[in-house]
């Protein structure tokens, strides 16, 4: 009961982490290659709590971070179910991936994700993005094995702390 | 399908991932995203939501605001000491340059009290400050720290000291976004300051951070270097702000046209505290402002007038040429200005 709790404190603490870091501003310089965390931190949760990280909740996570950046009501809630459904379709081959593939498969994750953003910035006539644009899958793949390890590590210590 | 795959392979999580659900939201996402653009309920849902997100920008902002205080409490003496010599010399030529515009404002003054026009050049401002938050590098918005209860509504102009930055397009209860003129889905009218050619400049789609002057005659007399100045019309940013200063021309493919592109006066990417401005008092008036700022109207008039007014009506000359001789007394004071609108009443009255 406890652990469950502790599991759903570090759970909504990433998630929420995620999304201020995501609104957090960087130099203009280095801006637009700003990883997409709430994707990484979902991926991870897709990976290792797929009971907690359904479609239905990454629709609802996506709509709520819609509504926070005020952008365009249902596009984060579409990226995130695509890729929310690639991780828990490919969860089994994924989970057991040594680092170097799963690090790949998170790059080519968030690839299809940039894709499925320029989609929808074509349909909505938005300007096209630059090119640095499509850098950003390789930041997040670069820094998708700290995170696996810090989030690893963290919930190992709560366990340990818990038994 | 979906069954065979779950038959198939065990280790697939039981149905959390199934086809039909994935169909379902994502047809769901498409459909919000189609009524969103179509009628914006997201601005009413986030006017719902706006005490949660809020403190999320605020949290968000804390970083970018503990690295700039950082920043200024450990730069050096010498630092400080030149930032304040440079801004004492810039405060000495402000000031003045407003004294030279305090006899110019009388003048102003004196001259439409002639002319008996309206005048409202009080202009009140508030200031607000940057939430340095990150919408969308896509979308060029920003957002500050005062909202409804500040008192600030849709439509405000925002500038900073170097000129216009942009407009308030929604209003939450203590913050604000605006979005910059280099939007491009924003358009400002304006005026060319050499010439006094009005045009539309608008954020140039493909650098994110320019004005554009799409379809200019190719005949119009525009130069690198000319300064753009809001010209008043539409209402809602008043006349005489510098918006930008047009750097590369070019003819469109159809050659028909010109297109310039023009960077914007503000400094948008770097100011940190903006002024609203505040309850604009005529709409109206600024077109007629225009009309008599001396040497553009000067050059622009003649000609046109030339060809429109006289077979137009005959009857307004002699009422316009009436003001400059009655208040004669007055006219001593400012000696040149009664012989220019004399002149151009001449040039009517032809």
């Amino acid at each position: 009961m406890n652990r469950a709790r502790a599991q759903s404190w570090l759970f909504a603490a990433t998630l929420i982490l995620a999304i201020v870091l995501q609104l957090m501003p960087l130099p203009a310089v280095i801006a637009p290659l700003k990883p997409y965390w709430l994707a990484l931190v979902l991926i991870y949760w897709g990976i290792e709590v797929p009971e907690r990280a359904t479609l239905g909740f990454a629709l609802l996570l996506g709509l709520a971070s819609d509504v926070l950046t005020g952008q365009l009501l249902g596009e984060q809630a579409m990226r995130l179910v695509m890729l929310t459904f690639i991780v828990l379709r490919f969860r089994a081959r994924l989970r057991f991936f040594p680092m170097w593939q799963q690090t790949l498969a998170v790059m080519a994750l968030l690839t299809n994700d940039r894709i499925v953003v320029a989609m929808i910035d074509g349909f909505a006539g938005r300007p096209t993005p630059p090119a640095q644009f499509w850098l950003a899958p390789a930041v997040g793949a670069a820094i998708w094995p700290f995170l696996f390890v810090l989030l690893d590590d963290l919930r190992a210590r709560l366990r340990a702390r818990d038994a | 399908m979906a069954l065979a795959s779950g038959e198939n392979v065990p280790l697939f999580s039981e149905g959390t991932a199934s086809t039909l659900r994935l169909i379902a939201y994502l047809g769901f996402a498409v459909l919000t995203m189609i009524f969103d653009h179509r009628n914006s309920y997201l601005e009413r849902l986030r006017q719902l939501a706006g005490g949660m997100i809020e403190p999320l920008y605020r949290v968000a902002a804390l970083p970018s605001d503990i690295a700039r205080t950082v920043g200024t409490s450990i730069s050096s003496q010498q630092q400080l000491i030149d930032e304040n010599r440079e801004l004492r010399k810039s405060l000495t030529m402000a000031e003045a340059r407003l004294h030279r515009l305090d006899t110019l404002s009388a003048q102003n003054a004196r001259l439409q009290g002639l002319l008996e026009a309206q005048k409202s050049l009080g202009i009140s401002v508030h200031l607000a400050h940057l939430i340095n938050v990150d919408l969308d590098p896509s979308h060029r918005r920003i957002v500050l720290d005062a909202g409804r209860d500040q008192g600030v509504t849709i439509g405000q102009p925002v500038i900073d000291a170097h000129g216009v930055m942009g407009q308030i397009v929604e209003v939450l209860v203590n913050t604000s976004v605006a979005m910059l003129v280099t939007d491009p889905s924003h358009a400002i009218p304006v005026m060319i300051e050499r010439t006094g050619m009005r045009t539309i400049a608008v954020g140039n789609k493909q650098s994110g951070d320019l004005l554009e002057l799409a379809n200019i005659p190719t005949s119009a007399d525009v130069q690198v270097g000319d300064k753009l100045v809001t010209s008043g019309l539409g209402g809602r940013f008043p006349a005489g702000f510098p918006v930008g200063t047009i750097r590369d021309i070019s003819n469109d493919r159809s050659g028909m046209f010109a297109s310039a592109l023009a960077t914007p006066a503000a400094a948008l990417n770097t100011t940190s505290d903006v002024l609203l401005l505040q309850n604009l008092p005529e709409p109206m008036g600024p077109p007629a402002e225009n009309a008599g700022s001396g040497p553009p109207s000067q050059l622009a008039a003649p000609p046109g007038d030339s060809t429109e007014p006289p077979p137009a009506q005959p009857a307004a000359s002699p009422a316009l040429a009436t003001p400059p001789a009655s208040p004669g007394v007055n006219s001593q004071n400012s000696t040149n200005n009664p012989p220019a609108i004399d002149a151009t009443d001449q040039g009517r009255q032809r």
